[in-house]
């Protein structure tokens, strides 16, 4: 008898790397993960050791294929699904990285990008993104003007740059490649020719020596030394999108972890945004079009409960949120406005900083709570409203992913605030599976997209609970603490916590 | 109120001692604190290092709150942070067996649902979390009870569900010694006349139960010929070893 064989996807984010192996139905055989560490320099300042990463991930493979008690040549394809944006300089020769990465969170490049401004509509026009500090070309940017030598290093090609996809492809394959979706959020593509534009690197400042070759996000890249062939690339929320099966114009996912972020799949033409979504590549499957994405992405959701459990300590794992949430019946009248760093989708303001509105002497730490998960609902809403807004399309289900989904009151409140239902699928894990997708499709593991589609199954749902009355007053209040948070941050101390 | 016994509450005074401040305490200044002499202390601490509720710093001889103390009050695995670390192979149940999968706890002599994975074949389905069983009529239940560490019956009587269901104690009893013994359970339609369910027990990193999962479905899938297909018990079982390695993690 064959022995069966699986795919493996490994997802590489923020605060740990994973590699997940999937049967043909998409089911999840095994889970192997590694934490790295995260490095705070200055306040605004994140960065990532990328060795430290390269180091854990290499072990991962072998760690997942142990652990699901079969042997490598089982694995039909491999997917690298990838953190975003984080900014990786490597030497060519010596294949060490040349400095710390810089993380897509982290907010440096501030007075950087405000001196950008005169670019504006190129970026907004070209790239499909708006100026921000969020995106990769202003932290090359950054680090080719604070590293003495290294913008002459970068011409000559001795200084390679990479986001995280780019940095593993090139420690497994050996190539300096990068896929469409990744490449689509660096400032520097052109989003409708998808190649690298010497107008917008010339804007940036960034040598073309440097860049990767851009790829299709599912080919055979290469094989890892264990003979695995390397077959997909995709950031993180476009590979969810693809685990989700959003393969339809108009399709949407939804997925909830440290910040959380909308996708609308809008075809095989990138639309332009008129309320403040990115235009985005979702994917393109070898020698096929590109398909294209709308994104509202939002910085702080499930951080915001983090940030509960960490700095003031009211919780101690994160899902404990939900219970301490359910010791009241409403948020007492209080509103959380998470603007950490400011706020993202749909309202692109640097200046706006966090407020606990509505505070009276009644609210208590279950109310706080309430708040903390009203912020994901309340913000979801925004960018659900700026998509139906630029689609011209009505949300009709919300299909959600991602960790935060296993909080039944969060979903609940999703389904309240948004008046659609709200679902979960059947493997949360939307991310890694989508990568094993992309990878499975391009060695033929799964023969066409329709395949996938009937992977596809509701776990759960959610229906909307509350009345339009209430629902109209709480978005009332929610935009009010909206508005206080704006302005708060002068331009003079812009680059202050 | 009757007589109380004098060694306890001299160890719940140590205890206070200790958790008075961030300080480490010889005997010595135990004995003056207390007004007690030096003797009758050293054998309550001995008992109360023995029981981990105090450690002795080897260097200086010096006591502290023991670590199992520390524990003591924030050992209960918070049902949400349950249902967190389940959800993935929860799924994978779900989608290997192809029938809906379900996670409870204990909760005031019922099983409280705490998590619901739909029948993947995406008919219309209503999520049951936060909904009870009853603890004899359900396989959740009855690993749940075979595992209570209370040890508590459940109140007589039994209520019938069904014709099926196990209404006399020593019958659940017996079945309950089954279940312990070769570690799942199955409820053959004890609760719906046409529903069979299977589960097994989750444990924590000191492997005491916290919870049950399993699965439910229509007789003609899980007990084709009245037998139950051992097929689904090792996905029942399988997911429930997952789940306990996470957890002791």
């Amino acid at each position: 008898m064959p022995r069966p064989h699986y795919v493996a996807a490994i997802d590489q984010g923020t605060t740990s790397s994973r590699c997940i192996v999937f049967d043909e139905a998409g089911n999840i055989i095994s889970v192997a993960q590694r934490e790295h560490r995260q490095i705070f320099p200055r306040p605004g300042w994140v960065e990532h050791d990328a060795d430290e990463i390269w180091q854990a991930v290499r072990g991962l493979l072998g760690e997942a294929v142990s652990g699901a008690g079969i042997e490598n040549a089982q694995i039909a394809a491999l997917g690298i699904t990838n953190q975003r944006e984080t900014t990786v300089l490597w030497d060519r020769e010596t294949g060490r990285p040349v400095c710390n990465a810089i993380v897509w969170q982290d907010t440096r490049t501030d007075a950087l990008t405000r001196a950008l401004a005169e670019h504006e509509g190129l970026f907004k026009e070209r790239a499909g993104l708006p100026l921000a500090t969020y995106f990769s070309g202003p932290k090359i940017r950054w680090l080719l003007d604070e590293i003495p030598g290294l913008r002459e290093r970068a011409e000559r090609g001795e200084v390679l740059f990479g986001t995280m996809d780019s940095w593993l492809l090139w420690n497994l394959t050996g190539r300096h490649i990068t896929d469409v979706t990744n490449a689509s959020r660096t400032m520097l593509m052109d989003i409708h020719t998808l190649g690298w534009d010497d107008e917008l690197l010339a804007a940036m400042g960034v040598p073309g020596a440097m860049l990767p070759e851009i790829r299709p996000s599912a080919e055979v890249y290469g094989r890892t030394s264990g003979g695995v062939p390397v077959a997909s690339a995709l950031g993180d929320q476009q590979a969810a999108l693809f685990g989700q099966t959003c393969f339809a114009p108009g399709e949407t996912k939804s997925t909830y972890g440290s910040g959380s972020f909308l996708l609308m799949n809008t075809g095989h033409e990138p639309v332009v945004s008129k309320h403040g979504l990115l235009t985005t590549v979702g994917y393109q499957i070898g020698s096929g079009p590109a398909t294209y994405a709308l994104e509202g992405a939002i910085a702080v959701t499930g951080s915001l409960v983090q940030w509960l459990r960490d700095n003031l300590g009211l919780i101690s794992s994160a899902a404990e949120i939900e219970t301490l949430a359910k010791t009241v019946d409403d948020n007492g009248g209080c509103y959380f406005v998470p603007a950490f760093s400011g706020l993202f989708a749909p309202h692109w303001r640097s200046d706006a900083r966090g407020v606990i509105a509505g505070l009276t002497g009644f609210v208590n730490k279950g109310h706080l709570a309430r708040a903390v998960l009203e912020a994901t609902a309340w913000q979801t809403r925004e960018v659900v409203d700026a998509m139906n807004a630029d689609s011209g399309l009505d949300l009709t289900t919300l299909r959600a992913d991602g960790g935060m989904t296993a909080d039944n009151l969060l979903m609940q409140t999703l389904a309240d605030v948004l008046a659609v239902p709200v679902i979960r699928p059947m493997v949360a894990e939307t991310t890694a599976l989508g990568a094993a997708y992309a990878a499975g499709l391009a060695t033929g593991y799964w023969p066409d997209v329709e395949s996938l589609r009937a992977n596809w199954h509701k776990a759960a749902e959610w229906r909307p609970a509350i009345g339009e009355a209430v629902r109209e007053r709480e978005y009332r209040n929610w935009k009010k603490a909206v508005a206080r948070t704006l302005g708060w941050v002068e331009q003079d101390e812009g680059s202050r916590p | 109120m009757g007589e109380t016994i004098q060694s306890v509450e001299r160890a719940a005074a140590i205890l206070r001692l200790l958790a008075s401040g961030p300080r480490q305490l010889g005997v010595a200044e135990l004995a003056k604190a207390l007004g007690l002499p030096k003797g009758t202390l050293h054998g309550i601490l001995r008992t109360l290092v023995r029981v981990g509720f105090v450690e002795q710093d080897l260097a200086t001889g010096k006591y502290r709150l023991g670590a199992t103390l520390l524990h003591l009050g924030s050992s209960y695995l918070d049902v949400n942070e349950l249902r967190t670390r389940s959800i993935n192979w929860a799924d994978a149940l779900a989608g290997r067996s192809r029938e809906s999968a379900w996670i409870g706890t204990l909760h005031e002599g019922h099983v409280l649902v705490i998590h619901h994975v739909f029948r993947p074949d995406d008919s219309m389905q209503t999520l049951q979390v936060g909904t009870y069983l009853p603890t004899h009529a359900s396989a959740l239940g009855k690993v749940l009870l075979a595992h209570d560490p209370y040890g508590e019956a459940p109140a007589a009587p039994l209520r019938a569900y069904t014709k099926a269901t196990l209404t006399d104690p020593k019958a659940l009893e017996t079945e309950l010694d089954q279940v312990r013994a070769r570690g799942w359970a199955a409820e053959r339609e004890e609760l719906t006349e046409g529903e069979v369910a299977i589960a097994a027990p989750i444990k924590d990193a000191r492997g005491i139960v916290v919870g049950a999962i399993g699965i439910r479905g229509a007789v003609e899938r899980l007990a084709p010929d009245g037998a139950l297909h051992m097929e689904y018990v090792s996905y029942v079982r399988d997911a429930a070893r997952a789940i306990t390695r996470a957890l002791a993690r």
